[in-house]
């Protein structure tokens, strides 16, 4: 397959991404000048709180948001150098599943109810891939075997209440790679499942994600989760990627107040007896942004320049970024 | 109080529920939901259950509040026996004991204005004047951070959080003794859910409530309880001081779930020792310890019968052959 061989190779680039809901409120930057750039075989972790549009993102991505109100009104979506956001949607169509595939936190939501896993799974491979029923069954099984499900065969013939939550995301899972996809996008694939399940499921993408070197976006507001999972972050805010490094140096070294304040804000054993730090006050509505930096309001750090000028992603050490003027300033200023 | 400083004590709580099936919905058996937990609060102090969906964390909760009525057991709260009271008597003593909710918003009731939702129960139980009620329910809305406006309007022109904070106030306005909190942060972000827990933990430093603490986040329940108690298929397997649970966990289930816990911090990956299977159906739970078929330690022991809960020095308690063997052959 064209563009795995290298290893540095980018599966997803992203470049000013914006994404707008027209709606009677106003217009809504859910999506706003959003960068991401994901390597083969790599995970990249989308974190941020409820609202923030990482699923918008990831729906823009897939070129799925819901028109009208909603519309990918500039950027570009770079898979593997083509231009996913200048498709035809019958393009689109073929691309979808067969090269970038997407999980969800409901599995339920994307099985239907009323036909078998086998006839989901065979009709989701028959769509893209010229096989013979029994050879797409041959497939759905090794897929589900992969993915650990027992007794796979009689597993096809159940629908798909009959199997557990766990079983299900599975199964979703089976069906997303079944086409061999270069690029994954997990939205909250873990958030409805219980601490045991969630880490057996963890472990299954990342084994999946090596063995066929699959790119991962995978999106969670959790950051205990991104923290095992992604080999690099951005944290989105209001809209935007705020900061965006590799996993460690953004959990040693946060260089954007809200990663900051969102980190310190997590209990843990270390902070047992004190109060938890908090953020003050809430998002702003995503139809009203402020003029310049959109955490303004709720940053202890902001300063007259954060109300006048709009501050841009920018490079602050060796592949961390920060849009944030304090950048620099943040560990020693926060600690 | 008793002299001790216990202000909850529950003795062998159960809570079956009949499994119908057939067309003529015969009694087919029964969902141990709760199978004989004990436990007891201290004033001032914060007991968490953790363990799986389905465990029976909240069927234990509210069995312990009589919001379902419990198969069997005992109830203290205070010293009384809430399962010997009725009518006006247990009424009254509802008044001792609240509880907040996972869902803010499904418990509140849209049609009322958050004042008389705060106020209801100083009214049900005639506690005060119209004006005192008044003046009750602005204090209470200023103690949990909510501007003494709110309480003209109504529960859909408020966040996730503010919601909560409004099930805070309303649970507060009795001037409880015990607090159940069944995943209170569970549906906000970590940013408001930050603001909820440093609320519920200067509430019970100022008034000395007992909380019952459900959480299926492992990390928060390190951070806020004193004792933790772990349930699997309705009953606890083990139990003991926080710090003992975390760092000295001796259940083989406890252990799997610890290590299944992501920790926030990306140094801490390790290959993990991943529990395999699901939680059986709590109709039919294995027979002997309900654990044995996801154990890699059980034997014929486990297989057989249900190993009982024992003590192992220093209030850690535990419920496993293997454990309870190991404790006896090192004494
Ligand atoms: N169909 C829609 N019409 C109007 N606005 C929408 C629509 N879908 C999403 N939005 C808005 O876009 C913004 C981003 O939403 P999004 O679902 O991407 O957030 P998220 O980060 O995925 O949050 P969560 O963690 O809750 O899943 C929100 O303000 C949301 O209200
Ligand atoms: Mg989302």
């Amino acid at each position: 397959m064209s563009g795995r061989g290298d290893d540095n190779h980018k599966v997803l680039d992203v470049r000013g991404l914006c994404t707008r809901f027209f709606t009677s409120a106003g217009v809504a930057r859910a999506v706003d000048e959003v960068a991401l750039s994901l390597q083969r075989g790599k995970t990249l972790g989308l974190v941020g709180e409820s609202g923030c549009g990482k699923s918008v993102t990831a729906l823009s991505i897939m070129r799925l948001v819901p028109d009208p109100p909603g519309r990918i009104t500039s950027g570009e979506i770079l898979l593997d150098g083509q231009d996913l956001a200048s498709l035809s949607e019958k393009r689109m169509r073929e691309i979808r599943g067969r090269e970038v595939a997407m999980i969800f936190q409901e599995p339920m939501t994307s099985l239907n109810p009323v036909f078998t896993i086998g006839n989901q799974l065979i009709e989701a491979i028959r769509v893209h891939e010229d096989l013979s029923k029994s050879q797409a069954r041959r497939l759905a099984l090794e897929m589900l075997e992969r993915v650990g499900i027992p007794n796979p065969a009689e597993r096809l013939s159940n629908y798909p209440h009959q199997l557990s939550g766990g079983q299900q995301q599975r199964v979703m899972i089976a069906m997303a790679i079944s086409l061999n996809p270069r690029l994954l996008i997990a939205d909250e694939p873990t958030t409805a499942l219980d601490v045991t399940v969630q880490a057996q499921i963890l472990k299954l993408l990342d084994e999946l994600r090596r063995e066929f070197s699959i790119g991962i976006l995978f999106i969670t507001h959790d950051m205990a989760v991104i923290a095992q999972t992604a080999d690099d972050v951005a944290v989105m805010y209001a809209g935007r990627i705020v900061e965006t490094a590799d996993v460690f140096s953004l959990f040693k070294a946060p260089r954007h107040p809200y990663t900051r304040l969102l980190f310190e804000s997590i209990p843990t054993e270390k902070a047992r007896g004190s109060r938890l730090r908090t953020i003050k006050g809430t998002v702003p509505p995503l139809t009203h942004l402020p003029r310049g930096c959109n955490f303004q309001k709720r940053c202890p750090l902001a300063i007259e320049r954060c109300i006048e000028e709009d501050p841009t992603l920018r490079e602050i050490a060796g592949g961390h970024l920060s849009a944030c003027h304090r950048a620099e300033e943040v560990e020693e200023l926060m600690r | 109080m008793t002299s001790n400083g216990t202000v909850v004590e529950v003795r062998g709580l159960k809570k079956h529920y009949p499994v119908r099936q057939g067309v003529f919905s015969r009694v087919a058996g029964s969902v141990r939901a709760v199978d004989g937990v004990s436990f007891s609060i201290a004033r001032g102090r914060t007991f968490g259950l953790v363990g799986e969906s389905g465990c029976g964390k909240t069927t234990c909760a509210r069995a312990a509040l009589r919001l379902v009525e419990p198969t069997e057991g005992d109830i203290f709260i205070n010293g009384t026996n809430i399962l010997s009271l009725s009518g006006k008597h247990l009424r009254r003593a509802r008044r001792g004991f609240q509880i907040i909710f996972q869902d803010p918003y499904a418990s509140l009731n849209p049609r009322m204005t958050v004042g008389a939702i705060i106020g209801e129960g100083l009214k049900v139980h005639r506690m005060a004047s119209r004006r005192e009620r008044r003046r009750r329910v602005t204090e209470l809305l200023e103690r949990v951070g909510l501007s003494a406006g709110a309480a003209g309007r109504y529960p859909h022109e408020f966040s996730g959080g503010q919601r909560q904070r409004i099930g805070i106030a309303r649970a507060l306005a009795l001037s409880p003794a015990f607090l159940v909190c069944d995943e209170p942060v569970s549906a906000l972000d970590v940013s408001i859910s930050a603001q909820i827990i440093n609320l519920l933990k200067d509430l019970q430093e100022e008034t000395q409530m007992s909380y019952l603490f459900i959480s299926h986040d492992l990390n928060l329940v390190e951070y806020i309880c004193d004792e933790v108690a772990v349930m699997y298929l309705g009953r606890i397997v083990e139990q003991a001081h926080a710090e003992v649970i975390y760092e000295r966990a001796m259940h083989p289930y406890t252990r799997a779930l610890l290590a299944a816990n992501p920790l926030p911090d990306p140094e801490k990956r390790r290959e993990k020792i991943l529990l395999g299977g699901a939680v059986p159906n709590p109709a039919s739970p294995p027979q002997g310890c309900h654990f044995h078929p996801r154990c890699d330690a059980a034997d014929e022991a486990c297989r057989l019968q249900y190993p009982k809960l024992v003590e192992i020095g220093g209030g850690h308690l535990v419920a496993c052959h293997m454990v309870d063997q190991k404790s006896k052959t090192s004494q």
